[in-house]
């Protein structure tokens, strides 16, 4: 190169070029850093803006209810864990299923009735939201069950049947710890879930299952809801247990007095 | 057989037609052989017959379902009317069960029938061996008719997973694979088993044609020879009755086939299937719609087995992990094989039971008259503790079921189950023979002193007491009709020699008969009555021991 013959020290290093380098790493992590947390405030923002009074109300609630457990700041004790950075999606799926405030230390906390308001549950969701960017609350179009039943049903047996069951009646985990049914929850809960990760169960976030993903798993799910089995009474979907036990009970029990009622002596 | 060589006789087309087939066939002597048979009335004996019309049952919806059923593993795009499976890939197997299900006309009803009888079957064949088992029906001359009753049995177990297996879905290739893992855990052959039998590695693409294979043609056709032999044999000796006045070994007291069980049995038939048709009609069983396609990936929770294959689930779900061991360059899956060792032990000692009680008790009589369960107090205990082993092994297949409807740890429901497998039978053994005896003693005192009548009498001296209401011949003849036995010493044998099995046979009396209550004799009967004669002024009866010639019907 003809800038190269032209300096005596060719081969040797420009005194700037650890200063450049330094600069475009800096920028890259930075700039990185920057793009994906715009990304995530992005999904933050997405669903709803939070007025000041909501958010204010919101922070009221929670030093009520919620500091106790979660530290005034929402820091974390040993008690319970931090919300910064939980997201709107994790307080509305725990406060409006009922299972927070919790009431009881257990092997998990179960769903039980709601204690707060819809308006309140969204201002505390508001203000949880304003301590970092968190997975949003889902909008009424996105758990819409208008999707792909096929293809949710697929997904849904692939990414949630071990603990759930084939058609979400729920199963045993763990040290009394359970993946609780599924018939009834309200689209917009299961959607948290699987964005939040409550207690036990992973964390599904957009990359794993993109929104359309999830919300042909909604799909899947309030089909099946919403649709008894073409066979007849359902015997709670539990499988075969349920079957044998009820093939002993009811079909043999009625022979059995059948069989009483002809073996007996005619008087 | 019937000589008809007279000149033709004149009637109706009943009678000629009557006549037509006997001079041919000779059915008037079948008629006469078979028609004659008597059976004993008692609901207890008619649980077989249960099994046995279940079984035909599952022979005419299993046709009914080899109509429409493709047993291929070819991928299909399913184009049904099922919403949730419509454009998912699938076997032709899945594709064509869900067919059945959703669009063959009956065919959901059929198919649940199918299944439904299946569970009956199996049950009220267990039913029907707990009931033989416990009044002692097996003993001589029908040990051979148990072991034909066991295979029959282990057949259905048979028969029943292979078409648990064919839908294909997801629930029955869990099922498989488990099979698969269970094969697998063989040292040495069962990496080459697997292989041969699923045509591959697993799932591969040839077990459900294979499987409908054995399900269709070997398995049932081995069930109805079974059966054949099976029936044969009690037509050879004659139906077992309990005791009761004027019934021996000797004798069957009961109704003649015709007409009496011909028309009870045909009628039962068809409540049977009345009964199966309801339920099938109304209940959903194995909803195969809900699982999808088989796909190796996913298992759904709450995945178990049709009750009768539950305690091999269980044994497998019970046995302590952690005990694999690498020796010889192989790995010894222990958790695997002790389960499949226990499983087969077990099979072994029910097949074998009947030999193993002649051994002991050394009786070479025939039985015809079947022993009240309590006045075998040891066979009764030894019963209810095989009962509790296989009822743990069952619950075993359902722990996680159990732990989330009773709102437990699973852990502690799987321990508590690992105790109970080998605490249970031990406590149920102990508490049925203490309860036999009980009972067998309070039976002996009510056929000394009689029944308590409550009334209270107050003697010219001042004494009170209760009246004792003797029993009637024919109540007293069931309380003092049974075989007693006592326990027997080891004896030397020819050489003078006490052999170690002479021992074991000796240990083994002792075991099974040194607890013992012996039935009510006459001299004690006639001292007892005797007693009482001053109180009471009820006419004394002739008591009739089993000892005493029992008087004609």
């Amino acid at each position: 190169m003809a800038f190269m013959k032209k300096t005596p020290k060719a081969n040797r290093r420009s005194p700037f070029a650890a200063i450049l380098v330094m600069a475009a790493a800096l920028a890259l992590t930075g700039g990185g850093y920057a793009a994906v947390t715009a990304t995530a405030e992005e999904a933050a923002s997405n669903s709803s803006v939070y007025t000041a009074a909501q958010i204010e109300e919101g922070k009221k609630l929670f030093l009520a209810n919620c500091a106790s457990c979660h530290g005034s700041n929402a820091e974390g004790t040993s008690a319970a864990p931090t919300l910064i950075g939980v997201g709107a999606a994790s307080v509305e799926f725990q406060v409006a299923t009922g299972r927070m405030p919790g009431q009881a230390s257990g092997p998990q906390l179960e769903k039980k009735p709601v204690q707060f308001t819809e308006e309140q549950i969204t201002a505390m969701a508001a203000y949880v939201s304003t301590l970092a960017p968190g997975p949003a609350v889902p909008t009424d179009e996105m758990v819409a069950a208008d999707g792909d039943s096929t293809r949710g049903g697929e997904l849904f047996r692939i990414n949630c049947a071990m603990c759930h069951n084939a058609v979400g009646a729920g199963g045993a985990l763990t040290e009394g710890k359970f993946a609780p049914a599924l018939k009834g929850v309200e689209s917009r809960h299961i959607y948290e879930a699987m964005l939040t990760g409550p207690q036990n169960m992973p964390v599904f976030n957009d990359a794993n299952l993109t929104p359309e993903d999830k919300k042909d798993i909604i799909t899947y799910l309030k089909y099946v809801e919403s649709n008894p089995s073409a066979g007849g009474y359902e015997l709670a979907n539990l499988g075969p247990v349920v079957e044998g036990l009820f093939a002993w009970v009811f079909i043999l029990g009625l022979i059995i007095a059948i069989t009483i009622w002809l073996g007996a002596k005619s008087n | 057989m019937s000589n008809a060589v007279s000149a033709p006789k004149k009637g109706g087309f009943l009678a000629g037609t009557a006549n037509y087939l006997d001079e041919r066939v000779g059915v008037a002597g079948i008629l006469k052989e078979f028609g004659r048979k008597v059976f004993p009335d008692h609901w207890s004996f008619m649980l077989g017959e249960v099994a046995l019309y279940s079984f035909l049952v599952l022979l005419l919806s299993g046709t009914f379902l080899t109509f429409f059923f493709q047993p291929s593993m070819e991928p299909v795009i399913y184009e049904g009317v099922y919403g949730p499976l419509k454009g998912a890939e699938m076997s032709i197997a899945y594709a064509s069960t869900l067919d059945i299900s959703f669009e063959v006309r009956g065919g959901l009803l059929m198919r649940q029938v199918h299944h439904w009888s299946a569970l009956l079957f199996v049950a009220a064949a267990g039913l029907h061996m707990l009931r033989v088992f416990f009044t002692g029906a097996f003993r001589k001359p029908r040990e051979i008719n148990w072991l034909v009753g066991v295979v029959l049995f282990v057949l259905g177990m048979g028969g029943g997973f292979t078409g648990y297996s064919l839908p294909d879905d997801l629930l029955s290739g869990n099922g498989l694979r488990i099979i698969d893992g269970m094969i697998k855990g063989v040292p040495v052959v069962g990496a080459y088993i697997s292989s041969l039998l699923f045509g591959g590695e697993f799932p591969g693409e040839a077990i459900v044609a294979r499987l409908y294979g054995l399900h269709i043609l070997l398995i049932p056709a081995l069930i109805l020879i079974f059966i054949v032999i099976h029936l044969f044999m009690v037509v050879i000796h004659k139906h077992t009755h309990y005791s009761g006045p004027g019934r021996k070994d000797s004798n069957v007291v009961g109704y003649p086939l015709m007409p009496v069980y011909v028309a009870k049995a045909g009628g039962f038939f068809f409540i049977v299937f009345g009964v199966i048709a309801l339920i099938a009609a109304t209940f959903t069983i194995n909803p195969v719609w809900n699982y999808g396609g088989y796909d190796p990936s996913p298992v759904s929770a709450g995945t178990q087995p049709d009750w009768y294959i539950g305690w091999a689930d269980g044994a497998l779900r019970l046995a302590p992990s952690h005990l694999e061991v690498t020796a010889g360059g192989v790995t010894w899956s222990w958790n695997i094989l002790l389960p499949i060792i226990v499983l087969v032990i077990f099979l072994a000692l029910v097949a074998l039971y009947p030999f193993i009680e002649a051994w002991v008790t050394g009786d070479k009589r025939e039985h015809h008259v079947l022993d009240r369960p309590r006045n075998a107090p040891t066979r009764t205990a030894i019963g209810a503790a095989g009962v509790t082993f296989y009822a743990v092994l069952w619950a075993g297949a359902a722990t996680d079921l159990i732990a989330t409807n009773f709102k437990l740890s699973l852990n502690q429901v799987l321990t508590s189950m690992q105790i109970l497998l080998i605490l249970g039978p031990i406590f149920a053994y102990i508490v049925t023979k203490r309860t036999c005896l009980s009972l067998q003693r309070k039976d002996r005192e009510i056929v000394l002193h009689g029944r308590e009548t409550g009334r209270i009498v107050r003697l010219p001296h001042g004494e009170y007491v209760e009246i004792h209401e003797p029993l009637d011949e024919f109540e007293q003849w069931k309380l003092v009709d049974f075989v007693d036995y006592a326990p027997t010493l080891a004896r030397p044998n020819s050489k003078g020699k006490i052999t170690v099995a002479a021992r074991m046979r000796s240990a083994l009396s002792r075991f099974y008969f040194e607890d013992r209550i012996a039935p009510v004799t006459q001299g004690e009967l006639d001292a007892a009555h005797h007693d009482h004669a001053a109180v009471e002024s009820a006419p004394k009866k002739a008591v009739t021991s089993k000892k005493a010639t029992p008087k004609k019907k």
